[in-house]
């Protein structure tokens, strides 16, 4: 059987000709809810590691003492730093709750069944039920963020 | 009588064609089309030509670049055969989204520019007319063919009979009337940048063979899509079934063999290789 | 990793994922001023962050948070970086970088548990 990578015809440069590139992956306009799905699912992930590895270092500022806590807090609990939080809060409960919608999906789950298509051929798996999910998710982050903008907030 | 009858009648057709004509008039109106130029044989630079092209209601995509090349500019190459939908040939980017040019009607583009681009993700041979080499060899490297000890080819008296029900062909039939346009190739972003994944195309035919029950090479076929630049490169973005001109919908194609890949679908013990293993075959 | 098969690695992506989930929840609700009983920017001070660090099962899930987050992230990244460019030294590379990173950040972050727990 052939396999990808035994195929020579792969590792041919000609083969990057015409490719879209990364416009392909951050334009998500053009094809509906589920390509911008896609945008966001990428882009939070990305931002939501970055802010974990950053997360791992200031508070490892612990082991540190109290001196070295209190100078990482003067850095991160200020306006700036609160607004930060609440782009997290936002992005981590996107990704989250579309996560949790893509795994549903991305395991053959809630997207009907194959069958006879006719015209105009509306396709199943884009149905209903993905972009609630969508709406579902895009609308939790917006909540998660109000809720955490108001404890933030509070307390200054 | 006869005679003035036929007169009557003359008189009433005459009226009606040159109404039919009339109302043909008011329908015709001129559209820009922009048509993507390049020669890579005679250098790198691309650029758009633009034509003046007169249309009505029901003039599609195609009609209008025929007229172009017919009347404007015959050095314009594109690629087309059947004019209805079936061959796949005709596949460009018209106004920013992967169509077929036979399929697309001027009118339904509602815009008075038309910008015809050949498809991304394929290289291109000129103007619009692109190379489906890679596309077809991911294609092939799916085995887009039942695989069948039992079904002797050669001999025709062992041949044996494979019965379907209505229920087993709609598992794969839509995925079967793919015609291999490479619309939902051009519109995948993983394909955008991964010259090693399948795309849409050949992962649907990974799924339209799987779901045959005539077919008994169930695991080779989840080996072959189960690679690092296999199936899980796709993130569902869906374009693939919204660019889909056939129905296919590849996204679900997709996403149902993922089920069975992560065993979170029930794989139905299929015909072929219940009859293959009473055979003593696997 | 290398040894694994992609379907493999990718239900470790899904398990890892909703787990990180429900810890990350917890670790969350923990700050809450209706968990906590005192304001956010109180539950951040010195002495109550090191109590939280020195009490077993939140260690625990820390470090369970720390292990799934890296996980499923520094995958997600391998995911991203081989969509990005095909040939075998990026390949192996990033397949290497985001093992080597993934490993880094999980004994940095194990680190600061066990000091700020006392254990260390």
């Amino acid at each position: 059987m052939k396999s990808f990578k035994e195929d020579k015809i792969y590792w041919d440069s000609n083969r990057r000709e015409n490719r879209e590139g990364l416009k392909a992956w951050l334009n998500p306009s053009r094809y509906g809810w589920e390509r911008i799905s896609y945008w966001l699912q990428r882009l939070t992930g990305v931002f939501l590691l970055i802010y974990f590895v950053g997360h791992v270092i200031e508070t490892s500022s612990l082991v540190d003492g109290k001196d070295a806590w209190n100078a990482m807090l003067e850095l991160t609990q200020t306006t700036w730093g609160h607004l930060f939080l609440i782009l997290v809060i936002g992005t981590s409960t996107f990704h989250s709750a579309n996560g949790i919608r893509l795994l549903f999906t991305e395991t053959g789950r809630g997207l009907g069944k194959p069958g006879r298509p006719d015209y105009p051929y509306s396709p199943v798996s884009l149905n209903y039920r993905q972009k609630s999910g969508i709406w579902i998710a895009l609308i939790l982050a917006a909540t998660a963020m109000l809720y955490g903008a108001n404890i933030l907030f509070a307390g200054e | 009588m006869i005679a003035l009858v036929n007169i009557k009648n003359s008189r009433t057709n005459l009226e009606h064609d040159q109404k039919k004509e009339s109302e043909i008039a008011s329908n015709r109106k001129v559209i820009h089309l922009r048509v993507y130029r390049k020669n890579p044989k005679q250098g790198k630079s691309s650029h758009f030509d633009k034509f003046e092209v007169p249309v009505q209601r029901w003039t599609t995509v195609l009609d209008a670049l025929l007229h172009a090349k017919g009347y404007l500019d015959n050095s314009i190459a594109i690629r087309y055969s059947c004019r209805m939908a079936s061959c796949g040939s005709c596949g460009m980017k018209i106004n920013g989204i992967p169509r077929l040019a036979c399929y697309t009607k001027v009118s339904e583009i509602d815009e008075n520019i038309i910008t015809c681009e050949p498809l991304p993700n394929f290289p291109i041979i000129r103007d619009l007319v692109t190379d489906f080499s890679d596309f077809f060899e991911h294609h092939r490297a799916m085995e887009p063919f039942i695989h069948n000890p039992n079904a002797d080819i050669v001999d025709k008296n062992s041949l044996t009979e494979f019965i379907q029900s209505p229920k087993d062909v709609e598992r794969y039939l839509q995925s079967s009337y793919c015609i291999k346009c490479g619309l939902c190739y051009s519109a995948c972003p993983s394909v955008g940048t991964d010259t090693k994944f399948p795309g849409p195309q050949a992962l649907a035919q990974a799924y339209r063979y799987f779901a045959d029950n005539r077919d008994d090479a169930t695991q080779s076929r989840l080996d072959i899509v189960d690679t690092k630049h296999g199936i899980w490169r796709c993130h569902f973005a869906g374009s693939c079934s919204v660019v889909c001109p056939k129905g296919v919908d590849p996204a679900l194609g997709i996403q149902l063999l993922r089920g069975h890949l992560v065993s979170f679908s029930k794989n139905d013990k299929k015909l072929a290789e219940s009859r293959t293993r009473s055979l003593g075959k696997i | 990793m290398l040894m694994l098969k992609e379907s493999q690695i990718m239900k470790i992506h899904y398990i890892s994922g909703v787990a990180a989930l429900f810890v990350v929840a917890v670790h969350i609700l923990i700050r809450l001023p209706v968990v906590t009983g005192m304001p956010f920017s109180m539950s951040l001070e010195y002495e109550n962050v090191v109590a939280n660090y020195q009490n077993i099962a939140y260690a625990v899930l820390l470090e369970s948070m720390l292990v799934l987050i890296a996980i499923h992230g520094f995958n997600g990244l391998r995911i991203i970086l081989l969509e990005f460019r095909q040939n075998i030294v990026w390949e192996n590379g990033v397949t290497v970088f985001t093992l080597v990173a993934m490993i880094a950040l999980i004994a940095y972050g194990t680190r600061t548990i066990l000091i700020a727990n006392g254990l260390g």
